[in-house]
């Protein structure tokens, strides 16, 4: 992870993508949101969705995954290069979570982040969070805030 | 037959929606999958966090009230998944051992202006801890279908215009 100091609003970062199958969509809604549009490729047939489809925390939890992969991957290439490493602390919440579409089987996921805001007084930044399909349709939209440890938390202080 | 229908909900209800012991054991199989920070993972890297032990993924109180809700009533209810969650508030952790209940709190009903035969429902969820602090609330409005769709709806040109 950057330093907060090291963060601008504006900024973009392209996290990963992820496939979602028939086995992972109801293996994950079987432990956790156990609809028959997530469980059963009749019964979703014959819902709103028309065909078996994620759970939409399935859909968020992977953005969860795919982003922590991710600054595991740019916080090796920092060390490799001898910079310091800051450290990603807890999270508040979200807000304006939508499931803007289906998720359904077979749907490649690109999800991405940029930063809304951030605030010095706290450490903290506001990132949009974001997932769209194959055919270019976005999927998921959330707005996170997470905490972000400074490289010179002294400066801050007034 | 679904029992609950949009009809069933009326703003200022109060429900609880059962109770569940949290494990450490699901909390690290839940991280290892969709949140691997050592906080959630490692009790020996947890206690040096700002928590000072092992704490359950946000992500993991969600999927855990989500499922809580699927058993209490949504599994027996005219469920139509939501379109979205307003907000989340992560409150205080959730530990390994912790015994956290569910509530619901209807805020309001409101007809779908599209589908004569959907109504959302606002809800105020909270997990809450042994000693009744809340640990997370979420505010989301899911789809239920109606028991006996508004007819008037269907007619004229004012539900015409509407949709």
């Amino acid at each position: 992870m950057k330093f907060f100091e090291d963060i601008g609003v504006g900024e973009i970062s392209d996290i990963g993508r992820h496939t979602f199958t028939a086995e992972d969509i109801k293996a994950f809604a079987t432990r956790f949101d156990p609809q028959p549009f997530h469980l059963d490729e009749a019964l979703a047939a014959r819902s709103q969705f028309g065909r078996l489809c994620a759970s939409g925390w399935h859909t968020a939890c992977v953005w969860m995954r795919l982003l922590i992969d991710f600054h595991r991957r740019e916080d090796e290439g920092r060390r490799a290069r001898g910079e310091a490493v800051a450290q990603l602390g807890p999270s508040p919440g979200f807000r304006d979570l939508k499931w803007l579409k289906p998720v359904y089987v077979g749907d490649t996921i690109s999800y991405a982040t940029e930063v809304v805001e951030t605030r010095p007084d706290w450490g903290m930044i506001s990132v949009r969070n974001t997932g769209v399909n194959q055919h270019g349709e976005p999927v998921m939209s959330f707005i996170s805030s997470v905490l972000v440890e400074c490289r010179e938390p002294e400066a801050r202080r007034p | 037959m679904p029992r609950l229908h949009w009809e069933d909900f009326t703003p200022g209800q109060i429900a609880e929606c059962g109770s569940r012991l949290i494990t450490r054991a699901e909390i690290i199989a839940f991280a290892a999958e969709y949140d691997p920070q050592p906080m959630h993972l490692d009790e020996a890297a947890a206690r040096a966090n700002l928590f000072g032990g092992l704490i359950a993924s946000g992500w993991h109180s969600c999927c855990i009230l989500m499922r809580m809700l699927s058993d209490d009533f949504i599994g027996h209810a005219s469920f139509m998944g939501a379109p979205g969650v307003e907000e989340v508030n992560w409150l205080a952790p959730i530990r390994p051992g912790e015994r956290i209940k569910a509530r619901a709190t209807v805020l309001e009903t409101r007809a779908s202006r599209s589908r004569p035969d959907v109504g959302f429902v606002k809800f105020r969820f909270e997990l809450v801890n042994a000693t009744d602090q809340p640990v997370m609330t979420l505010i989301v409005s899911p789809m239920f279908g109606r028991r006996a769709p508004d007819s008037a709806r269907g007619r004229g040109p004012k539900a015409a215009s509407e949709r």
